[in-house]
């Protein structure tokens, strides 16, 4: 009897376990299809904190600038690198203080706003053509058209006639040209198809430009991890990997010939010099095919994107301050941790052009920066 | 004396007439057992009560998933059609969106990948089964076999990628296709291996089960061990080895990471299955961050509908196999 009584007590315990577990479940999913519109009320809980999301790009940089910022401002801010799309749609759905993007709002996103958002330069970066060319020691050098043609599927070998017409006294080898691309979608491919559909008429009309495209040919790998594996492992391959990303895994990548005529190596200062051109007011500009004699060619600028009027959703004041003004240290004092991350720090027009925007920020309709 | 249980009383009239008019002792003691014995009951009410809870959150939860998949998909139903399930081109940049060749890649190389693991599971099966049930090798075996069910997929797109995919790579070279290495062939040859434990474990404890009478009577006739096998255990046992063998499919059809690592992700329909490819499951996990249109959003989570409906059917196939076997 006594065992049966402590089997009664057992089998009530694990009722009592199975029904909190059960109503946690169904409080998770109750909370789940409400989080879209109230959960910035959460976030304004802890008012010295920020919260951001998106282009996983800037991840590092951003990751490096706010733990210095932290350290003389107190500020924390908690930034997800969830991608550029989720970044915009969480901005949209007001659940973060700013979000990040590889690629200025497009049309579409712009209209789902409930009211305008302003677009701040923040860093910039490059796309470079990384190849597995054992037998070429010199760097490969590729003109636009050239490029669009591999990438079109019309250049098929290494030794066709184009490719040799650019790069004389280099031996190219007969092994077809595998393609390696994103098979994410992602702001890299974003800036390489924008760059491909501005020099070529036929990428233009046949592909288009976005952040995940219909390729004619090749594989696609996941992240640029995905694609330095395909290049790396596969004798003949050419794709596009992010300029920092090569840059640390010492991959060998091509000269790209740029607007002006110049073939130009993708480095940090060449970048910069790519965003050293008119830049519009409200600073939504491709820097690819950039005007830049020295600028090579197929760069961008990554934007953080903050609604222009800050008083919104019981948003303080205060809130709103921290917000601008570690946006203008980003783009002022945080810039010196770019290089060391292989980011290209911003050009002197990119670095005014952020602060008149910024300028432009208000809270209840009265300027937030004087 | 329902409300007596409910409320966990023992009053008088719940003891019977005997009882009470005998002594004070008891009294006592028999409303101490009637006590118990409500007690009993009431814990088994709860009890039953929270199993049936259980169920019912599974059920709530499935017909949840299927209804946010049917209502989030209904943009691009519109602007699609049925046609979506049938045309060849998925292209975001102008909102063209085909789920055909990612339905193609799925089933191919989930069939592969079964077709490849089953004489393997088989084998496991019969080997920890019929022939060496006890002993630190088959223990060995058996341990090793639950470990890659353990093994997080990631791990084995890793590998696939690493190892895997170069030798595929200097095979196809040999026999004259296009080295390309990553595709078809090679994402099914790791899903083969992830889906080994799942029929090897069910088949495993299935022939355990065979009565050992059947067996002896057999082997008393004279049968031969591959005799016994072949017209004992596997007769009886070939709806549980069926039912293994259906669970490995509908993990193969799910898998995403391994795949999307090793397949090639092209929405190119494959010439052959050699040729790059792409499944349903990499897809979504693939364009889902950066799918940044309404209609994108939504052909994405069509594309789950349509994997949800997949395994459906083909559970519901496997079911009525299954039935028949046993109805025999």
């Amino acid at each position: 009897m006594k065992l049966n009584s402590f089997q009664i007590k057992r089998s009530l315990a694990a009722g009592a376990f199975f029904a909190i577990i059960s109503a946690s479940l169904v409080s998770c999913g109750g909370g789940g299809s409400t989080s879209g519109s109230d959960s910035t009320s959460n976030s304004n809980s802890d008012d010295n904190a920020l919260i951001g999301a998106g282009s996983s790009f800037d991840n590092p940089l951003f990751s490096k600038q706010f733990s210095e910022y932290n350290k003389t401002s107190g500020l924390k801010v908690n930034y997800q690198s969830v991608g550029s799309g989720a970044g915009i749609s969480q901005l949209t759905n007001k659940t973060v203080d700013f979000g990040a993007s590889d690629a200025p709002m497009n049309g579409k996103q712009d209209s789902a706003l409930t009211a305008p958002a302003i677009h701040i330069p923040i860093t910039a970066g490059a796309v470079v053509l990384s190849y597995n060319l054992p037998e070429v020691k010199d760097t490969l050098m590729l003109t636009p058209s050239v490029l669009a043609d591999i990438f079109l599927g019309k250049i098929t070998k290494w030794n066709d006639a184009q490719i040799a017409a650019i790069n004389k006294g280099v031996k190219l080898p007969a092994t077809g040209i595998v393609i390696a691309h994103r098979s994410d979608g992602s702001g890299t491919t974003n800036i390489f198809t924008t760059y491909l559909a501005k020099v070529s008429e036929e990428w233009s009309t046949k592909v288009g430009k976005g952040s995940a495209v219909n390729w004619p040919v090749g594989l696609g790998g996941k992240g640029n991890e995905g694609v330095a594996g395909s290049i790396k492992q596969t004798p003949g391959a050419i794709g596009y990997i992010e300029l920092a990303y090569a840059v640390q895994n010492s991959m060998p990548y091509a000269k790209v010939q740029n607007k002006a005529g110049n073939f130009i190596t993708p480095s940090i200062a060449s970048v910069t010099a790519a965003a050293n051109t008119q830049i519009p007011a409200d600073s939504k500009i491709s820097l690819t095919n950039t005007d830049a004699a020295d600028g090579y060619p197929i760069a961008s600028f990554s934007w953080v994107i903050i609604y222009k009027e800050q008083k919104y959703n019981n948003r303080s004041l205060d809130r709103a301050t921290k917000l601008v003004k570690l946006l203008s240290w980003m783009i002022h004092d945080g810039q010196q941790y770019s290089s060391a991350l292989t980011y290209a720090p911003l050009s002197a027009a990119a670095v005014s052009t952020g602060d008149a925007i910024l300028k432009q920020a208000t809270y209840d309709g009265k300027p937030i920066l004087q | 004396m329902d409300t007596s249980v409910e409320n966990g009383m023992v009053t008088r009239s719940d003891l019977p007439l005997r009882v009470i008019n005998s002594t004070p002792e008891a009294i006592s003691k028999a409303k101490k057992r009637a006590k118990r014995s409500f007690r009993q009951i009431r814990t088994e009410n709860v009890f039953k009560k929270t199993l049936m809870l259980m169920g019912l959150i599974m059920v709530i939860l499935v017909l949840g998933i299927l209804l946010t998949l049917i209502v989030q998909s209904l943009p691009s139903v519109k602007a699609l059609g049925p046609k979506y399930l049938w045309s060849k081109v998925w292209d975001p940049v102008q909102d063209i969106y085909g789920a055909w060749p990612f339905l193609l890649g799925t089933l191919l190389s989930s069939f592969l990948a079964l077709f490849i693991s089953i004489p393997f599971s088989i084998a496991i099966a019969i080997f920890l089964g019929e022939y060496h049930p006890k002993g630190w090798l088959p223990n060995f075996l058996k341990n090793t076999v639950e470990l890659i069910a353990a093994v997080p997929s990631v791990i084995y797109g890793f590998w696939g990628l690493a190892v895997l995919v170069p030798i595929v790579r200097s095979f196809e070279s040999a026999i004259g296709v296009d080295p390309i290495g990553v595709g078809i062939f090679s994402s099914s040859l790791i899903l083969a291996v992830m889906i080994i434990p799942y029929a090897a474990s069910l088949g495993r404890s299935m022939i355990n089960m065979v009565p050992s009478h059947l067996k002896e009577a057999a082997y008393g006739l004279g049968a031969t061990r591959w005799e016994v096998i072949r017209s004992v255990v596997l007769p009886y046992t070939k709806s549980g080895l069926f039912a293994g063998i259906l669970l490995s499919l509908g993990r193969a059809l799910g898998e995403t990471m391994a795949v999307t690592m090793v397949i090639g992700n092209t929405s190119l329909i494959p010439k052959n299955i050699f040729a790059p490819g792409n499944t349903m499951a990499s897809v979504i996990a693939n364009e889902f961050t950066e799918a940044d249109k309404p209609v994108y959003l939504s052909a994405l989570i069509e594309l789950g509908l349509v994997l949800f409906l997949v395994t459906v059917v083909i559970n519901l196939i496997g079911k009525k196999i299954i039935d028949r076997f046993t109805n025999e």
